[in-house]
């Protein structure tokens, strides 16, 4: 082999390791664009839901309450029958079996929303009104063109009868999408018209609320210690190990923890935003502790022996000029870490979380679920309408981190000051 | 009440902070003498000794109250002849008792109940009178104490500061709690496990079926059942399937990871990391669940497919997809460590290298890497303890039956997938099957302390190589 024939190959070989690396970058890339991609495609219709147009009349006979009835009436009114007499009007069906069909394309709620409007404008015996009924959830998959209807009557969802009664709705335009706010609003359910994520968002805020208000004192107050008073011995030397092996522990044995000391220990109730506040906190505040303590070593110690020449006391140099100068990394080290917390799911599942729970959280001791957790439990619901409602999740979830990141990275550039 | 109480206890400490103001004021002109603080220490002062003690004491009360009144309505409602073989059935009692009480049970209440109803009645009362009056008795000894100190013109802004660095130093000993609460809780369930099963049985069995051992008691198992309970808890699939997943996810992130950190540290321009860098770094803030989604629904069944095109039978549960997805997500963490740890390699080696003739990359190869190496072995090592603790793309897309094999094809399970499957809905807690999870969680915890410790070894080792 020539000189130069052996300098090309190396020349090749130079090529090669660039491209390789490239490549690397290039195939990370890439799955951030699929995965974003894929969730994107399937989430986005969740946030529409069909509706079906109907003709609604409240005949007297039917309901037994008067005109001006109060609040009550309403309530303990029976509706079966009104709306049972109205949707069957939606299409000329022919016998008891084509009725049934035909009721099985509207939602479970479609009594409930009837009532709704009445509670709106209790003066609707004896007039029509138009109202948009919320669909089932095979029309409303079919409508969105989630759901194949080419395939042989035996392995759908929707007979073929039902699907001659979509197409005339179709034709009559009687159906149409709206804007989903029972996705917005609602609790967990089984029908997945009607499932939301109203409990997951409130149970999330209140753990996330209550893990912030537990770990950001503990970690800044911690931070402050370890980093302007400890003294250097054996006690901070073990604290600070600990800190460092705790933000590497697997986040279910968080789980495990607060199984046995939370739930078994001290009886806190289960499935609890509480519990699942302190879990995430306990969790969350090595991973704080660590940046905090960042923050503050980067403050010059010109800063510090300024305040105490003219007379501070040790605490009052931190406290007065330490602490705000490393406030905006402390702040923006925080939300990353609640970040986290609120994606979090393994140790929130251990401490029931994933109890079926139908009504929205009133107050942090109140069974309720999470957004990652609303996730776990819907990607195992067999239910076609459970795919696009997991994705649709997934996306605002993945909104709140990327707004708590902004947050964060806004934060320190905007007021953290450089020290050359 | 609580909520009553802590506002109480606001309210005086913030009418104590203005009385010890104005009172060591009034005193020093009064009496003209020079305060050894400013007037607001000796209100910090107050505030402090006023609130602390009774907080902490509320605090601990809180704890302890619900367990304490639980263990005495038990007894007294065994002793009025409620039967209750085990810990459940009690807990239940408790909570038709509790129930009762609140106006909220609807069932049958019989004589033993009601009575039991009345005694938690009573107890709640006593309970909740004497804790009123406890802490109303500590905040006036506290304040009394701490108004004594003022009169004398205590030093007041460093007493407030020894109080508030107890304070502190409190603040960070709660990470120490933290670890020894893990300690503490794996290793109590863990023990009653382990004086069940042999922990050599554990260690060494290649069986792992717990539903054998379902809804039964620990403390009454007899000779048959035991026989039968030895093989059921083997450890060996369970770290075998966890390994294999790892190690199909190593294989993934490894090169992808290595070679970017490499790319971005030695090759890009300032423009490309800017840009690349965060992104790649999205992969590890996208919540694990959202990839066990992606894996369990897109992944899965994609390989499910490719495999029946192939002639292939492949598990929609593969350890191949849950491997594979594993391994983007610790992408991140082996590219950014790697970079930071190419980055901190001295330029006078790569000067030194290019100095000789020697190409970028031939550099890279035989200079910087192998400087580099235990900063590198540190961070996938850290990777690698991060793909054993991992648990919800598992439980979503590995498998739950315990399978020993090395076709990536087929579904394994894990050790976190079996805790989650084992403790899931409602226990029996004293069953073998919900403590042999607390076994599984402690072997996690000393396999990723251990991991941990070797690979900051060799990271500190080799940081303070080059410092």
């Amino acid at each position: 082999m020539t000189k130069e024939e052996r300098l090309k190959k190396r020349h090749r070989a130079e090529k090669r390791f660039r491209f390789y690396g490239l490549t690397s970058i290039f195939v990370a890339l890439l799955f951030v664009v699929i995965l974003v991609q894929n969730i994107f495609s399937k989430g986005s219709s969740a946030f529409k839901k069909t509706v079906i147009t109907t003709e609604v009349f409240f005949d007297q006979e039917l309901l037994e309450i008067q005109n001006g009835a109060s609040q009550e009436e309403i309530m303990e009114a029976d509706f079966y029958d009104i709306m049972i007499e109205n949707l069957i009007k939606t299409y000329p069906a022919k016998d008891r079996d084509e009725e049934d069909e035909l009721l099985k394309l509207f939602s479970g709620d479609a009594e409930i929303e009837i009532k709704k409007a009445f509670l709106n404008d209790n003066n609707l015996i004896g007039k029509t009104i138009t109202l948009d009924l919320t669909a089932s959830d095979d029309i409303d998959q079919l409508h969105k063109g989630n759901y194949p209807r080419d395939l042989p009557e035996e392995r759908r969802r929707i007979s073929d009868f039902q699907l001659v009664i979509y197409d005339y709705f179709v034709e009559n335009k009687k159906i149409s999408k709206n804007f989903n706010n029972y996705f917005f609003n609602n609790g967990d359910s089984r029908d997945p018209e009607l499932a939301g994520i109203g409990g997951a968002l409130v149970g999330s805020f209140y753990s996330i609320l209550i893990c912030l208000l537990l770990a950001f004192p503990v970690a800044v107050l911690a931070s402050i210690y370890l980093e302007e008073f400890a003294p250097k011995n054996k006690i901070t030397d073990f604290i600070e190990i600990n800190i460092n092996n705790l933000a590497a522990v697997p986040s279910i044995v968080y789980g495990l923890l607060a199984l046995q000391i939370l739930l078994a220990t001290i009886q806190l109730p289960r499935s609890t935003p509480l519990v699942a506040g302190i879990t995430l906190a306990l969790m969350t505040l090595p991973r704080i502790i660590i940046p905090c303590r960042a923050s503050l070593k980067a403050v010059p110690p010109s800063i510090r022996e300024g305040a105490l020449a003219v007379g501070a006391s040790k605490f009052q140099s931190v406290f007065h000029h330490v602490v705000p100068l490393a406030l905006p990394g402390t702040l923006s080290g925080t939300i990353i870490g609640l970040a986290q917390a609120l994606g979090e799911t393994a140790p929130l599942i251990l401490i029931g979380m994933v109890a079926f729970v139908v009504d929205i959280p009133s107050s942090p001791v109140d069974p309720s679920s999470s957004l990652p957790v609303q996730v776990y439990l819907w990607s195992e619901s067999a239910e076609r309408g459970f795919v696009e409602k997991t994705s649709a999740t997934i996306m605002m979830l993945l909104s709140f981190l990327i707004v708590m990141n902004f947050i964060a990275v806004y934060l320190r550039q905007k007021f953290e000051k450089r020290w050359n | 009440m609580n909520i009553v109480l802590i506002f109480l206890i606001t309210i005086f400490s913030v009418s104590l902070f203005f009385y010890g103001k104005s009172k060591t004021k009034t005193i020093s002109i009064k009496d003209n003498i020079k305060l050894n603080a400013l007037p607001k220490f000796y209100g910090y002062y107050l505030v402090l000794w006023c609130s602390i003690p009774a907080l902490v004491f509320l605090l601990v009360w809180s704890l302890f109250e619900p367990v304490i009144i639980k263990s005495i309505i038990i007894e007294t409602a065994a002793n009025q002849g409620a039967i209750f073989s085990d810990k459940n059935e009690a807990n239940l009692i408790y909570e038709k008792i509790k129930a009762i009480h609140l106006g909220t049970y609807f069932g049958d209440i019989d004589s033993i109940l009601r009575e039991s109803a009345l005694a938690y009645a009573k107890f709640i009362n006593l309970f909740t009178n004497s804790k009123v009056v406890l802490i109303f008795g500590i905040i006036i000894a506290s304040v009394i104490y701490s108004l004594k100190k003022i009169k004398n013109n205590n030093k007041a802004r460093d007493d407030v500061e020894v109080i508030l660095k107890g304070l502190l130093f409190v603040s960070s000993l709660i990470a120490i709690l933290t670890t020894l609460g893990i300690i503490f809780s794996l290793l109590f369930e863990s023990i009653k496990f382990f004086s069940v099963i042999n922990i050599f049985d554990y260690l060494f069995g290649t069986n792992w079926s717990p539903q054998r051992a379902f809804v039964r008691d620990a403390s009454s198992i007899t000779a048959a059942e035991f026989e039968e309970l030895k093989d059921a808890f083997g450890f060996i699939p369970l770290i075998a399937g966890t390994s294999f997943i790892a190690f199909i996810a190593m294989l993934v992130a490894v090169p992808i990871g290595l070679f970017s950190g490499i790319y971005m540290a030695e090759y890009a321009s300032i423009k490309v990391r800017r840009i690349s860098k965060p992104i790649i770094e999205i992969l590890a803030g996208i919540p694990t669940v959202v990839y066990g989604f992606f894996a369990a629904l897109t992944v899965g069944p994609f390989f499910r497919q490719v495999g029946e095109n192939l002639g292939l039978t492949v598990s929609s549960e593969s350890a191949l997809a849950a491997g594979l997805i594993m391994g983007i997500m610790i992408i991140p963490y082996v590219s950014s460590l790697s970079d930071d740890v190419i980055n901190s390699v001295p330029q006078s080696l790569r000067d030194g290298s290019y100095a000789v003739g020697a190409t970028k990359s031939e550099t890279i190869k035989q200079v910087v890497i192998p400087a580099a190496l235990p900063g590198i072995i540190g961070s996938v090592l850290l990777a690698v303890s991060r793909a054993i603790g991992e648990t919800m793309i598992v439980v979503m897309a590995a498998g739950l039956a315990a399978n020993l094999t090395i076709n990536p094809l087929e579904s394994t399970t894990t050790i976190t997938t079996q805790i989650v499957m084992i403790l899931v809905g409602d226990q029996e807690f004293d069953s073998p099957k919900t403590q042999s999870a607390f076994a599984l969680g402690l072997t996690l915890f000393i396999a990723t302390l251990i991991l941990n410790y070797i690979a900051q070894r060799a990271v500190k080792k080799y940081r303070e190589k080059y410092d």
